[in-house]
């Protein structure tokens, strides 16, 4: 009458989970039975969930573009506006970027100093050129009188990438302060991971440029 | 361009007695207790034990009490609310527009933000870690600053109230009334600034909770044998970090619009103002559910508990909240079908919005099987649970209701609504975190809340909460519609008076909580939790000393179950004895405490109010100044400290010494008294 | 009819898309509530029976699962809701507001724009428009064309039926009919500023004959609904019902195509909006 509940003992599966659980030890079967994993998967995997969330921020602002891609207020459109000559040049900075930063991780994996400074100073070389295309197209732009207060399209276009610009600033302010902190701290374990979160989050912002790339100024040059 | 900006004395409303006022008598008190902590000499001991803390169980208890103390803000606002419509009947009652727009618009933002959102998260961090059987959230100091932060949103709503004005457009601002064109103040300012700086701290709580339940659980726990109360967490913290970025992509949107004339919602140059509701819905709609998954878990865990039993149908209540989690993402347009967007869209949403109701129905049938059968105790925090199930069979009555496009075409916005949302808000999610706080407050200080008026409490709130807002039922089917400042209709008046009887009988209740936490404060010798088992719980959070020691756990546990303290528990009871011998104590590293949090929030505030007012050199000052806390952070040497194996040793011996005489005295009991239920 | 303490509101439908929707809600009610009064009863009842102290209460604490009772759980809300669902898509394709209703007699068009913080009715075929009160002929089809002339509202008259969003640069459309003559109120159901609770408006539905007596007695007498008159209009302000004489063609496509700018806000940066002449 007042034995404690027997369903949950081990060695039955009183829920139909389909296993049953085991006495002793742990198994590491993958579903996550092995105990806290270990420092570096928690710090790769929080900032990759981080990412995720970066991406839904800007899939607002594509979702907006989208919307307000013909709202002109009888002003210039894509096609009049957008120079797929910068566009290349642009991506190709940022896509030449990865690859040094790529570079830089491997320095960081062989604890080269030199490379590493090396490698990240080349990453945001690339990355300040991006920016200066960008806001070279941008100037350009509201010299023209296509600023973005003057159409709904055109406060999408410059919102949204202006958003990845905004990134891709962070991103730079970011890789300085990593340039500091190799020199200065060394190779400890916490720089590594910092450095691991700074790489994920550089060729997320890669793989975002492709979606713009691609959405705005491609698909852009398609739409009436 | 002048040093301050916008900012000149007219911002303090001088004029108006009543803001100022109550502006004053908030500045008094808190100066009071500035006082009263600086001379009794607390402040070493706030500062290093509570404000620079990233100790899970610190900051999860500063949420909860940031939620409670503005509960008390916000409550005060809807009993403003309530007086305004039960006088204003072909009469201009004492609040003028202005004002009430401004009550209205700052109740919803903070009973929303700031007193639903920290409940929830804050109990969410004392316990999570502690049931999955870890020492701390992956990541601390983070944890940290998502505390700070959101205190610093809340902060900044409230200085609204003596420098300045809150937004007059509702607790979600639709433009074009919140463009600058229609709303010139600061307003609306005050609202997106004070909400992306907190919208920060929770997406950042989002990303934490998911790596931890993910990524760090106890040895052997799998996912299905993780608490119930986990699970929805997760579901939560996923929630999270997938609608949180659309509610700072949407208001950053509305402020680049206000501040340099951008056209995203603009009547003019091509805006598209429903756009806004499509982004603010698709954070807000998943932004209830992130709110009532939670408290759908507490009770998964309170009824169990308190019926002496497992919880039935474990598999079928995960299913239930996963599926619950992806369609919440699905039903949005259901909060604006009179917008005209065509019978096939229109159906659509509402039937997604329907089937929603299946996997929720699916867990109240699960937790009444979970009474049936067991030894039902009413405790407190089950007959919250019970008032729970019965309140809120309604409100999701009255949401099922609304989620037929026609019905919704005469309901839409009118005052049945609002019953429906205090419904399903105050009865699943406000009755969810008393009934939270409640169980678990022993575990946090050691010491049980005392009961009489803890019952007191519920019995006033449920009346209340009822002759409060069944009257919003009747009138919203009298074609009131909501926000009104006054009004002619004669058959409406009779209902807003008794709502107001209601809100002051809710008033009471709140007085008997407030009282319950005094009086159980002043004799809590008496009710010392002893054991860390107060409640014959069944999972690993009352494995732990109450309250538990800095590092959660000397020795992590290993899980072999569902449900894994309560066979602990069955075996030592068995066994008479303790299942498992003192452990080889060893040194446990815990995250350092850090100021990084509280300093961080400091800039955002500055930050904030320089941005709110166009003082643009302190913005930058602001945003320098958080920076540089991020560099001193990163420059960290040590961010560890070292607990020692004998101060290990000294406080686990101690619980396990309280346990093992808790179990001999039990044997004896029931030897003595065989027939009793134990 | 009106039922003592009720309001004449929704549950007093005047008109056929009222009294449709009014069927639609108690009937929903009604089937929920074959569910929802049993669950309170079994909550109730589940909870006091097994209470700890209940000797005759029969205990399992092993009943953790059982694969009929998860079949009956998850398959009565799901029916509930197929029932449910499928009254959802009938009722919004046969209820769609912009589906003209059907008559032997023409919808009559009225063109509606709410301003802050009045409601301007156009007639178009009539020449003439009212601020505050709309006047229709009863037993007839409605055709409301509806938008705004700044900031969002919403266009409803319970006791006739489906309310609509009013949103400038747009223009919704809405059949609505009242079936007897009444006066019907009409309110706004949006949050538009300062002034948004004196936004009701009385609909006057009366026999045809009064309603083209009422036309023909506006049509040429007091101020013209011309641009200048428009734009007054425009500012915040709280109306006395009246009426414009003559309306200059094409008006409210302006508003509508934006070739009219929307209303301004407040003057001085700060509303204080004084009622002008109430009623």
């Amino acid at each position: 009458m007042s034995a404690p509940s027997t369903a949950l003992r081990a060695g039955r599966d009183p829920y139909h989970m389909g296993h049953v659980p085991a006495t002793g030890e742990p198994e590491y079967t993958g579903h996550g039975g092995g105990g806290p994993a270990p420092k570096r998967i928690v710090v790769g995997y929080g900032f990759w969930i981080f990412i995720l969330s970066d991406v839904i921020l800007f899939s607002a602002f594509f979702a907006t573009y989208t919307v307000l891609i013909h709202a002109r207020n009888g002003g210039p459109g894509p096609r009049e506006l957008f120079d797929l000559h910068n566009t290349a040049q642009e991506t190709a900075c940022l896509l030449l970027s990865s690859f040094t930063c790529g570079m830089a991780s491997l320095a960081v994996g062989r604890r080269n100093l030199l490379w590493t400074e090396i490698t990240l100073a080349l990453t945001g070389l690339l990355g300040v050129t991006f920016l200066i295309l960008e806001l070279h197209e941008f100037l350009g732009l509201v010299a023209r009188g296509a600023g973005p207060t003057h159409s709904a399209f055109l406060t999408a276009f410059f919102s949204l990438v202006g958003c990845h610009g905004v990134h891709v600033s962070a991103g730079l302010l970011w890789l300085g302060t990593m340039m500091a902190q190799f020199p200065a701290k060394g190779f400890k374990e916490s720089i590594r991971h910092r450095y691991l979160c700074f790489s994920l989050f550089w060729h997320a912002l890669d793989i975002i440029w492709i979606g713009i790339f691609t959405v705005v100024y491609l698909i852009g040059f398609l739409t009436p | 361009m002048t040093l301050l900006g916008k900012l000149t004395w007219q911002a303090i409303p001088f004029q108006e007695p009543l803001p100022l006022l109550s502006g004053a008598a908030v500045l008094i008190i808190m100066i009071a207790v500035l006082a009263w902590v600086i001379v009794r000499g607390y402040v070493p001991y706030l500062w290093r034990e509570w404000i620079t803390s990233v100790d899970h169980k610190r900051i999860g208890i500063m949420y909860c009490i940031l939620a409670g103390v503005m509960l008390l803000r916000g409550f005060i606002d809807a009993i403003m609310m309530r007086t305004q419509q039960a006088m204003a009947y072909n009469a201009p009652g004492f609040l003028p527009p202005s004002h009430f727009d401004q009550i209205f618009s700052a109740h919803g933002t903070i009973m929303i933000f700031f007193v639903a959102m920290p409940f929830v998260i804050g109990l969410m961090n004392v316990i999570v870690p502690l049931q999955l059987g870890v020492r701390d959230v992956a990541f601390p100091t983070l944890n940290s600053v998502s505390f700070w932060l959101t205190a610093a949103g809340a902060l900044l709503v409230n200085l609204s109230l003596v420098v300045g004005e809150f937004d007059r457009t509702g607790w979600l601002p639709y433009p074009p009334l919140s463009e600058l064109t229609y709303s010139p103040g600061v307003g609306v300012d005050y609202y997106c600034w004070s909400l992306q700086i907190s919208g920060i701290g929770t997406l950042m709580t989002g990303i934490n909770f998911v790596t931890t339940i993910l990524k760090l659980r106890a040895p052997g726990m799998h996912y299905s044998r993780m608490p119930m109360f986990c699970w929805t967490a997760l579901a939560s913290n996923l929630l999270i970090v997938a609608a949180f970025p659309i509610l700072t992509a949407c208001l950053a949107m509305l402020l680049l619009d206000r501040y340099v004339g951008f056209h995203f919602f603009t009547d003019t140059g091509g805006g598209n103002s429903m756009m806004f509701m499509n982004l603010i819905w698709a954070w807000g709609h998943p932004e209830v559910y992130i709110l009532v998954l939670p408290a759908f878990g507490i009770y998964s865990e309170v009824v169990s508990t308190f019926s002496s039993k497992p919880l039935f149908g474990y598999r079928s209540m995960i299913y239930a909240t996963m599926a619950i989690c992806i369609i919440s993402f699905m039903v949005w347009l259901h909060h604006f079908f009179t917008m005209g967007a065509g019978a096939d869209v229109n159906a659509i949403f509402g039937i997604a919005s329907m089937i929603i109701a299946v996997p929720t129905g699916v867990k109240i049938f699960n937790w009444l099987f979970t009474m049936y059968g067991g030894y039902v105790r009413f405790t407190s925090p089950m007959l919250w649970s019970i008032g729970f199930m019965v309140t809120f069979a309604i409100g999701g009555m009255t949401g099922v209701l609304l989620a037929v496009p026609p019905a919704d075409f005469q309901l839409h916005n009118s005052v049945f609504l609002v019953a429906h949302f205090h419904n399903v808000i105050i009865g699943a999610v406000l009755f969810g975190v008393f009934a939270g706080y409640t169980y678990w407050f022993p575990k946090a200080f050691g010491f049980v809340l005392d009961e009489r008026l803890g019952k007191w409490a519920f019995w006033l709130w449920l009346i209340g909460f009822w002759v409060a807002w069944g009257p919003g039922y009747v009138v919203g089917l009298e074609g009131m519609t909501r926000r009104l400042q006054h009004y002619d209709v004669a058959e409406w008046h009779p209902w807003l008076v008794l709502a107001e009887w209601g809100v002051l009988i809710i008033l009471l209740g709140i007085v008997a909580q407030i009282a319950q936490i005094v009086v159980s404060i002043r004799t809590r010798e008496r009710r010392r939790d002893v054991t860390g088992d107060p409640w014959d719980g069944r999972n690993l959070e009352w494995v732990t000393s109450s309250p538990p020691p800095a590092f959660n756990f000397a020795v992590l546990p290993d899980v072999t179950d569902q449900e894994p303290y309560w066979d602990m528990k069955a075996r030592a009871r068995e066994l008479g004895q303790l299942t498992r011998p003192e452990p080889q104590y060893e040194p446990i590293h815990m995250p350092r405490n850090s100021p990084t949090g509280f300093v961080t929030a400091f800039f955002a505030v500055v930050t904030g109010f320089a941005l709110i007012w166009h003082i643009w050199w302190l913005v930058l000052l602001g945003l320098a100044g958080a920076y540089a806390t991020f560099v001193v952070f990163a420059w960290r040497d040590h961010d560890e400290i070292l607990i020692p194996a004998e101060e290990v040793a000294r406080l686990d011996r101690a619980n396990r010494a309280a346990r093992s005489a808790a179990l001999q005295h039990r044997q004896l009991r029931r030897e003595s008294q065989p027939e009793s239920h134990e | 009819m009106q039922l003592a303490g009720c309001g004449r509101a929704q549950l007093e439908p005047a008109g056929p898309i009222s009294d449709a929707e009014r069927t639609i809600l108690l009937d929903s009610v009604v089937i929920m509530l074959a569910i929802v009064v049993p669950t309170i009863a079994l909550t109730i009842g589940i909870a006091w029976w097994y209470r700890s102290s209940n000797a005759r209460a029969r205990r399992q604490p092993d009943f953790v699962y059982s694969g009929r009772v998860e079949l009956l759980v998850w398959s009565i809300p799901t029916l509930v809701i197929i029932f449910l669902g499928g009254i959802a898509w009938i009722s919004s394709h046969d209820l769609d507001p912009a589906q003209p209703l059907p008559s032997k007699r023409a919808a009559i068009d009225i063109q509606v724009v709410s301003l802050d913080w009045k409601w301007l009715f156009i007639y178009p075929k009539l020449g003439i428009a009212s601020v505050n009160r709309l006047v229709v002929p009863a037993g007839v089809p409605l055709h409301l064309t509806v938008t705004s002339a700044s900031v969002w509202n919403v266009f409803w008259v319970p006791q006739l039926g489906s309310m609509l969003y009013c949103m400038n640069g747009m223009a919704g459309s809405l059949y609505l009919q009242a079936d007897r003559p009444g006066v019907y109120r009409g309110l706004s159901a949006m949050i538009s500023g300062d002034g948004f609770a004196d936004m009701h408006f009385d609909t006057d539905a009366v026999p045809q004959g009064r309603f083209e007596a009422w036309a023909a007695s506006t049509r040429g007498a007091g101020p013209a609904l011309d641009t200048r008159a428009y734009e007054a209009l425009l500012r915040q302000s709280i109306d006395a019902p009246h009426t414009y004489g003559s309306v200059r063609p094409g008006l409210f496509g302006d508003i509508v195509m934006q070739r009219l700018p929307p209303g301004e806000g407040p003057r001085g940066g700060v509303a204080d909006v004084r009622p002008v002449g109430l009623k």
